[in-house]
């Protein structure tokens, strides 16, 4: 399978600030692949390279194998959405719809046949004629999408098109999003900060730091096996504790921190004298204190959450430790103040290098 | 002046537009959705009062009084001092006849001179207001949109700047370049592009250039604010989607800004119909610039009444063709004084 996207030591600069460093990546044909990351980290950046607004500082963009290098945005093979979207308010939903095909010459029958089309796609096959400003914010969400798509693109790129939307109707887009890239069959490069995006919807994610790239892999794997501190923590819920690793055996490390001596997987195999955090998620964290590590203190918190439950402990350098249960069984969590006891078992912490 | 009887409606102007500015504040229309208060609590009653008055009375003498003045004056004959008020002032058509016909004595059948000289004056303004359009856009748009603020501000001081010279220094200044001895000739004619200076004045070019310029900021001021306001971002968006630059300007960028481009256009069509400056001081011996015979009518023929009658002509016909205009692009007043 060739790649649809290869991005090769890219570099981002502008002035003295890196923005993008030395990031190496292949995006597969139909793939959904998603870049995550906190505000500032460069996934914007990486972006606008992509579509040919920025030119990289460094390295070279493919899109399916041809070099990018001078070619500019109107000319690539993508198509950008854009974080507020930028629809163009005087014109009808079809007119956005169909402006890519009027900028290409295409006759007024092929298009109004295409811009059909796309409008059934997004279901809002009737309102073709409404005014942008007469839309909810989730139809002018796949009005955007649309208008990207009646282009045919090789590669859609989103930047952020969720975050302006609430809560439901962001789960809501997320379905619909993933079952249109389906549908479709487009490489859709997606950018986020929200990791329960980029894990419900992507067929690989890469996780970004400050401009660089900490961990490619499918949603599972940096979940369940981050490469990296920094991707232990960002993505999804985690307790860290750092200190020093002092015996190493059987695949297991042990690490001296302030809360006591834990075991963990060592999947980085350091070495003793290494300094590293030991994480453990929330969900595998007993607070029936069954397991090799303890962990002893007093009960801070209860969250409840609906489906879960999480439950907060003061740990005794008065840091905070959480174990996430199913909320049913909350009620047996003791009174604020009380002595709690957590505990893990070590094939369930993993050591990284801190 | 006014008849007698016309004195004691002065007095009551101003009362009735202190009423009616009053009932205005009282019953201002409410911002949709959002409870506002009133006129009078936001500024409190004394500075309230005071606003009305004081707005009532600039209305009044400054505008509507001189201007009511003018038209009663358009219609009354020339006479002198003595007679005025006498059993000859009755009220005539005799100064607008005299536009279209000429004098009743004169053997032509009209007044082509000033018929001539004011259909090109419109025509001509025409010209400068979408000649400075095509001059100003290209600046506004780098301004508005791709310029960074550092930059802006310094251009933005290099165009004011010629400004802070009277209108007529300037209009001096032009002439002094555009002269046969001038700056321009004297350079081209070294470059040994001409053998003979180019008669610049007498050909009208520098009356076009001087009225050009001399409103050319009002158009970018206009269009820089206008296309400020549209997001960058849709430009991109057009541009990812495979538009051409042209593509850009005239589907997104100038549909954003006609309201913009339609306030300039007028205010520089306005201002070129009723310069005087320009072409008193850049208009060569053959020029036929109506504002010149205007001023002449008050000034050289101590005529007021056909003065005024003439002012009032200049007047409406811009009005209206102002209004024409917006009537065809679509837009309306409210938009264009945003
Ligand atoms: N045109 C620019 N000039 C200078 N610095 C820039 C420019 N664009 C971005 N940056 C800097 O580059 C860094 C990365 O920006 P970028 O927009 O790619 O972040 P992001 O990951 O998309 O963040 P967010 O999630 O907040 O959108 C930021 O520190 C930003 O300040
Ligand atoms: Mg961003």
């Amino acid at each position: 399978m060739t790649a649809a996207v290869e991005i090769d030591h890219l570099t981002v600069q502008f002035g003295l600030f890196t923005a993008v460093k030395d990031v190496s990546l292949q995006i597969r044909q139909g793939e959904f692949f998603s870049f995550l990351g906190p505000s500032g980290c460069g996934k914007t950046t990486i972006l606008r390279t992509i579509s040919g607004f920025q030119d990289p500082s460094k390295g070279i963009i493919r899109i399916g194998g041809q070099d990018m290098q001078g070619i500019g945005p109107n000319q690539r093979p993508t198509a950008l959405i854009f974080q507020n979207l930028a629809l163009f308010p005087l014109m009808t939903v079809a007119e956005n719809i169909g402006y890519g095909l009027r900028v290409r010459g295409v006759p007024k029958a092929d298009r109004d046949r295409k811009v059909d089309e796309l409008l059934n796609l997004i279901a809002l096959s009737d309102q073709g004629n409404k005014k942008i400003e007469e839309l909810s914010g989730g139809q002018k969400q796949r009005v955007a999408i649309a208008r990207a798509l009646a282009v045919e693109p090789k590669v859609l790129l989103l930047d952020e098109p969720l975050s302006a939307l609430d809560l439901k109707l962001r789960q809501h887009m997320r379905n619909e999003l993933r079952a249109i890239q389906r549908r479709v069959g487009v490489t859709f490069i997606y950018i986020t900060h929200d990791q329960g995006e980029a894990l419900t919807m992507s067929d690989r994610i890469a996780v970004m730091n400050r401009g660089h790239i900490e961990q490619v892999g499918n949603g599972r794997d940096v979940y369940e096996n981050p490469e990296t501190a920094f991707v232990a923590a960002f993505v999804g819920e985690n307790n860290g504790f750092t200190g020093m690793v002092t015996r190493v055996a059987d695949g297991l490390a042990t690490v001296e921190t302030a809360l006591g001596t834990f075991n963990g997987v060592n999947r980085k195999s350091l070495a003793v004298g290494a300094k590293a955090t030991l994480f453990v998620r929330p969900e595998l964290m007993r607070f029936d204190g069954e397991g090799e590590n303890i962990i002893d203190g007093h009960a801070a918190d209860a969250a409840y959450e609906g489906i879960t439950t999480h439950l907060t402990m003061k740990a005794k350098d008065s840091s905070s430790v959480v174990a996430t249960i199913a909320g049913a069984t909350a009620k047996a969590f003791p009174e604020s103040g009380s002595s709690v006891r957590f505990a893990f078992t070590s094939r369930d912490a993993t050591v990284l290098p801190a | 002046m006014l008849s007698s009887t016309g004195h004691p409606f002065i007095f009551l102007l101003p009362v009735l537009a202190i009423a009616a500015f009053w009932l205005m504040a009282k019953f201002e229309k409410k911002e949709a959705g959002l409870p506002r208060r009133s006129f009078f609590e936001r500024n409190g009653t004394p500075v309230a009062i005071y606003l009305i008055v004081a707005v009532a009375f600039w209305a009044i003498f400054m505008i509507v009084l001189p201007q009511l003045f003018m038209v009663e004056m358009s219609f009354r004959p020339k006479l002198p001092p003595i007679e005025m008020g006498g059993p000859k002032d009755l009220y005539t058509f005799e100064n607008y006849h005299y536009f279209l016909y000429g004098s009743t004595t004169s053997n032509a059948a009209i007044n082509w001179l000033h018929l001539k000289a004011f259909s090109l004056t419109i025509f001509a303004s025409v010209c400068a207001a979408l000649f400075n359009f095509a001059l100003s856009y290209p600046l506004a748009f780098y301004m508005a949109q791709v310029a960074k603020p550092a930059r802006v501000r310094f251009l933005l001081l290099l165009l004011i700047a010629p400004y802070w010279v009277n209108e007529i220094l300037r209009a001096f200044a032009f002439r002094i370049i555009f002269s046969s001895s001038g700056l321009i000739n004297k350079t081209i004619m070294a470059a040994g592009l001409v053998d003979q200076p180019i008669d610049f004045i007498g050909n009208d070019i520098a009356l076009y250039t001087g009225l050009g310029y001399a409103y050319m900021l009002m158009m970018i001021f206009s269009l820089y604010n206008a296309i400020e306001t549209l997001d960058h971002a849709q430009i991109e968006a057009a541009r990812d989607l495979g538009a051409p630059w042209w593509h850009i300007h005239a589907f997104i960028v100038i549909p954003f800004a006609k309201p913009g481009i339609a306030s300039g256009c007028t205010l520089v069509f306005m201002l070129s119909a009723g310069s005087l400056a320009a072409p008193l001081v850049l208009g060569g011996p053959r020029s036929l610039w109506f504002t010149p015979i205007l001023y002449d009518r008050f000034f050289q023929a101590f005529n007021w009444p056909q003065g005024a009658a003439y002012a009032f002509i200049l007047l409406l016909t811009c009005v209206s063709f102002v209004l024409l205009v917006l009537r065809l692009g679509r837009l309306n007043l409210g938009e264009i004084a945003k």
